[in-house]
């Protein structure tokens, strides 16, 4: 039952990232993002992440895609036209680097030794994840995530501001 | 519960394989970033696969921050294309050239 949910989401999310890649309209490839993203919220809940899967939806599905469409409507962007694009020459080059890419990860892949369900004792509850968060290690990189987030919003700002 | 963590690291690799494509073959800059985005998620399910294969929380915190990078990166980053656009009247990465020689 599990296993067969993930292989539908599994497929679901190739085929709608595909779909962000073969568009030629920018509008189109952010809906079909959105499918990507909400499919992988499934698989990370499946994968026993609940925390993680909720802000998936959240930030991700959310905050960023809405980010995406309210630019894309702010600049009215058209599709590209049809000639425009790579020639066949660098297009053939880009598909060989990613085979090439994906081949090397591959074969990284196929020689590693991974559990295959969940470790022993594996509890990635709200609970748990906020006891990590907030312990040592990781206090301080969350403390500057918020100065980060801080420079971002002055950055966002001050970059798309309409100069004097 | 019993995904075969193989399987999840395929699809991961899978989906990085797409982005980068993307990246190389769309000319709009915006979807350029949307194929980023999608980069960035498939590095997520890998730390997510790892995190429960091995046990601990860690991949689990490292998604939270790749998040947090990734809506600070998407924020910037649309700011800047709206500057492109308003200066150049264009999202083509091609047209794009002034900073190179």
């Amino acid at each position: 039952m599990d296993l067969g949910l993930f292989y539908l989401l599994a497929v679901l999310s190739l085929a709608s990232a595909v779909g962000v890649v073969g568009q030629r309209n920018p509008t189109y490839s952010a809906f079909a993002l959105i499918v990507t993203l909400c499919s992988l919220s499934g698989i990370y809940g499946l994968m026993g992440s609940p925390f993680i899967a909720a802000l998936q939806i959240v930030v991700y599905a959310g905050a960023i895609m809405v980010l995406f469409l309210f630019v894309l409507m702010l600049l009215n962007v058209k599709r590209e036209a049809a000639g425009e694009g790579p020639g066949r020459v660098l297009r053939g080059v880009a598909v060989a680097l990613a085979s090439l890419f994906a081949v090397q990860v591959g074969v990284v892949l196929a020689g590693l030794n991974v559990r295959r369900g969940p470790a022993p004792g594996f509890d990635a509850s709200t609970r748990r994840m906020a006891e990590t968060l907030f312990s040592l290690p990781f206090l301080y990189v969350f403390e500057a995530t918020s100065i980060l987030i801080l420079a971002a919003l002055v950055g966002a700002v001050v970059l798309a501001k309409k100069e004097p | 519960m019993n995904i075969p963590a193989e399987h999840a690291l395929l699809l991961s690799l899978a989906l990085f394989t797409i982005g980068t494509l993307g990246v190389f073959l769309r000319r709009n800059i915006i979807t350029v970033f949307m194929c980023i985005e999608l980069m960035l998620n498939a590095v997520n399910l890998a730390f997510i696969t790892f995190s429960r294969a091995i046990g601990t929380l860690d991949g689990q915190v490292l998604v939270f921050f790749v998040m947090v990078v990734a809506a600070a990166e998407a924020s910037v980053g649309l700011a800047i294309v709206i500057a492109v656009h308003r200066h150049k009247d264009t999202l083509d990465v091609d047209a794009l050239s002034i900073m190179k020689w």
